[in-house]
């Protein structure tokens, strides 16, 4: 019992991180920085649009598009990867539509049934072709971030086409060749870097459709807008989303990275600029505090930055200067006889 | 190879043999243990019952099929399918909560079903009470409120099982069967403490039926004629809890929420009151966990949940797909056949126009007047001409070239005709329509009105003998007789006005 809960060592679990252990936890906690914000960004707009629970459904059934993807191409690469959760995610969009409008059955019944039954097929596969998915029940769930630093950095020159033939690489001059060697990190945080910022360049690109589309999809066919294409389209980014953060982070905790960024800003702030900003700064006070508390207790980092995310949530709801529960707490008492008053006078 | 293989079946099933007349305590290993047997093996294991692993297995997941399929109907009709997946993920802090406290009280035997229940009961009702606070405090829309909850409790509860997993006790203890569900772990005071949720919610849910009932489908009544919505509720939610718990065990935390909402929707598709619904949403997940039950049995350390979860879904599309009355195919096949016999109908009335034309002379209609008619090709007309001589409403003549009705093909051609222009008329004299723009709503209605409304229209127009164009209106007694209608001494067009 007394092991349960790790002796508290300051030097362990706040310093050690970031002097002696730096090369790994710089790695863990870049990662988690990435995830929280890609999906962060996405579930901003899923919240505009009560969507919340579709994300949740997408990033559920990204499990067997994945497992089938391994399975038939036979190797982690990533283009199959991807378009395994692709196909899953517009499946998922597509089973959700027909239930729901082709029988009685509402949408959230709809969604509840789409989803389980695409996971269940996904943890069967997983579970009978363990030894050639390269996936298992426990990174299904909560993911394997902690081990992001492990494995053979990606190479500047992975990127250069030809660049990795020998034969190509004597004859490029020797700068380029100096300049194909540098390491940029480990395979997975560069992938899911390239994500982020594509999400960020979407977001930046499309700003005006998404914005549009989400608060008033009226206005938004009246532009010009097809809001059913923007509806596919974010729902194709949020696979592809969902599937690089999948392998550190798993299925269920994903949804918890693309909501509760997106909750707690929309706490703090109405304008939709700064709520994407607040998103990014939730994502990185998240993420490391979540490195120190997943080594205070010695448990899963992925969880462990989930439930500091769940915190700072909780401080915004309480503490939130616009409509926070101390706020409310005050106004109430404050606001009550002003708005007696003009019945008083008028009595 | 192959001899070898052989022989390993018969040295397996001579152990079997063996153990048959061995005490049946001699098998109380958990299945899923157990390796190198056969899928046949293990199903005739199965079927045997004599194994109290596959009876506990067994009688546990027909119990959570009943209780969940009960109180998933209620969460289904009452649009609040997600909380089922928010409460039961949001059980999971709870669950190993309990378990590090039964790990505190016996470090032996880890697994007390007891201490488990109530602490992911109280955890589950927490999860739902935080839902109802952050909808009631914030701007956030329930569906936010719901993922996030889901999400935060998870990842709480993950956080606590990895850290029971670093335990020397705890690494053994079974907490992993929570996550995906392993039936072969139920054991004898797990079965009795699922029987008694069950029984518990069987009870309450006979007894209260009628609060339940109005709860559900009209909320604003309920309030009005003074049922307490809101402990019914609070009583769903505890119900709620309890049916989530019970099934974690053989279920798993990550897939109880689709044996709430699976059964319950395939029986919301099947029937449309309230009782059959919870009969067959019960039958349903009790055939879904057995069946989950048994293909979980055939493989080894196969976890149950995701079988159970097929097995629903399975139903729910054949439910889906051949509902009798909602079913896609159904009514695919329903809309095809109506279609078919609307065209009939439109060819039974050319026909009839194209005579009448001619002032019913003559004994039948050529297929090129046909084609002319209905501004077709000879062969469009001649493969109508050939549906309605299938369906003995008109019979082919000089090498099909001349269409002859048959007594009945004429009724009904006739009283196609009587809609058409009784609705004609009807339009005109009583909604004020202008004669010229009544004709197209007149060819949808004619092929839907029954006997009793047509004579309705009749005795409303006061039996008008002619249509707002003119034509003349076949009678009732013309479509009995088979004869054509011919002018009456006075003719009218409804409301007594004569011609």
């Amino acid at each position: 019992m007394n092991d349960f809960i790790p002796k508290f060592d300051f030097q362990h679990v706040f310093v050690a991180p970031w002097t002696t252990e730096i090369t790994d936890n710089i790695w863990v906690a870049l990662m988690g920085f990435l995830v929280t914000t890609a999906c962060g960004l996405v579930g901003n707009y899923l919240i505009l649009r009560r969507m919340a629970l579709v994300g949740d459904a997408i990033s559920h059934s990204v499990l067997p598009g994945l497992a089938i993807a391994f399975l038939v191409s036979n190797s982690r690469s990533s283009t199959a990867m991807f378009l395994g959760a692709l196909a899953a995610g517009i499946v998922t969009t597509v089973i959700i539509e027909i239930i729901h409008k082709k029988s009685r059955v509402k949408q959230d019944s709809a969604i509840g049934i789409a989803f389980t039954s695409l996971f269940a097929i996904g943890v069967i596969l997983v579970s009978l072709y363990a030894s050639k998915v390269d996936l298992d029940q426990e990174c299904v769930l909560y993911g394997e971030i902690g081990f992001v630093h492990l494995g053979e950095f990606t190479k500047v020159s992975d990127f250069l086409p030809g660049a990795a033939k020998e034969g190509t690489a004597d004859a490029t001059p020797g700068t380029l060749a100096a300049l194909g060697n540098i390491p940029l990190g480990p395979p997975p945080v560069v992938r899911m870097a390239f994500v982020t910022l594509l999400t960020f360049l979407l977001i930046a690109v499309f700003y005006k459709e998404l914005l549009v589309s989400s608060f008033d999809p009226g206005l938004a066919s009246s532009l010009g807008i097809n809001a059913t294409l923007v509806h596919y389209a974010l729902m194709c980014w949020l696979s592809v989303v969902v599937v690089s953060a999948f392998e550190s982070v798993g299925a269920i905790l994903v949804i918890a990275m693309l909501i509760l960024p997106g909750a707690t800003a929309s706490l703090l702030s109405h304008r939709l600029p700064i709520m994407l900003f607040l998103t990014v700064l939730h994502a990185a006070f998240s993420s490391v505090l979540g490195i120190h508390l997943a080594r205070t207790l010695e448990c899963s980092t992925a969880a462990a930055m989930v439930v500091m995310a769940t915190v700072l949530f909780t401080l915004a709801w309480i503490f939130s200067p616009s409509e926070g529960l101390v706020r409310r707490c005050f106004r109430s008492r404050l606001e009550e006889p002003s708005s007696v008053l003009p019945d008083s006078k008028a009595a | 190879m192959n001899y070898h293989s052989r022989f390993t079946i018969h040295h397996s099933s001579f152990w079997w043999l063996l153990l048959l007349f061995l005490p049946l305590t001699a098998y109380a290993d958990k299945i899923g243990d157990v390796s190198d047997t056969s899928m046949l093996e293990q199903a005739v294991r199965f079927f045997t019952f004599r194994d109290p692993a596959v009876r506990y297995a067994l009688i546990g997941s027909i119990l959570l099929g009943i209780s969940c399929g009960l109180l998933g109907s209620f969460i289904v009709v009452r649009k609040m399918a997600l909380v089922g997946d928010a409460l039961s993920h949001a059980v999971l802090p709870g669950v190993a909560l309990g378990f590090l406290w039964s790990i505190a009280k016996n470090p032996l035997s880890p697994k007390d079903p007891l201490v488990i229940f109530i602490g992911a009961t109280i955890a589950g009702l927490v999860g739902t009470t935080v839902v109802g606070l952050i909808k009631q405090t914030t701007r956030l829309k329930e569906d936010t409120a719901l993922g996030m909850v889901l999400a935060a409790f998870f990842s709480v509860g993950i956080c606590l099982v990895t850290m029971i997993q670093r335990l020397p006790t705890g690494n053994k203890s079974g907490l992993d069967k929570f996550l995906f569900g392993q039936a072969a772990a139920i054991s004898a005071s797990d079965v009795t403490l699922m029987t008694i949720v069950t029984v518990l919610a069987v009870v309450i849910i006979t007894v209260f039926y009628k609060e339940f009932l109005v709860t559900s489908f009209d909320a604003g009544f309920a309030r009005a004629s003074g049922f307490p919505a809101q402990l019914i509720h609070h009583a769903l939610m505890l119900l709620l809890a309890f049916a989530v718990v019970i099934a974690l065990q053989a279920v798993g935390v990550v897939l109880v929420s689709a044996m709430l909402i699976i059964p319950a929707a395939a029986a919301y598709l099947l029937t449309d009151r309230m009782s059959r619904m919870l009969l067959l949403s019960a039958v349903f997940g009790m055939a879904a966990g057995s069946a989950g039950a048994f293909l979980s049995f055939l493989g080894n350390n196969l976890p149950t949940g995701p079988f159970m979860v097929l097995g629903a879904t399975a139903v729910f599309i054949l439910a889906f797909l051949l509902g009798p009355r909602h079913g896609v195919v159904v009514r695919w096949w329903r809309q095809r056949s109506r279609a078919k016999r609307v065209q009939r109908e439109n060819s039974l009335k050319s026909i009839y126009h194209v005579w009448e034309a001619r002032e019913f002379k003559g004994e039948g209609v050529s297929l090129s007047e046909l084609a002319e008619r209905r501004r077709e090709t000879i062969e469009e007309a001649k493969s109508q001409a050939t549906e309605l001589s299938r369906y003995h409403l008109a019979t082919l003549h000089e090498d099909g070239n001349m269409i002859f009705l048959t007594p009945e093909g004429w009724q009904r051609a006739c009283s196609i005709v009587r809609n058409h222009r009784l609705w004609e008329l009807y339009l005109t004299n009583a909604a004020q329509i202008a004669a010229d723009h009544v004709h197209e709503d007149a060819e949808k209605i004619e092929h839907v009105l029954g006997e009793e409304v047509v004579r309705q229209l009749e005795r409303r127009l006061d039996y008008a003998t002619k249509d707002p164009h003119g034509r003349l209106i076949p009678s009732l007694s013309d479509v009995r007789k088979g004869t054509a209608p011919s002018a009456r001494p006075e003719e009218s067009i409804g409301y007594g006005r004569r011609l």
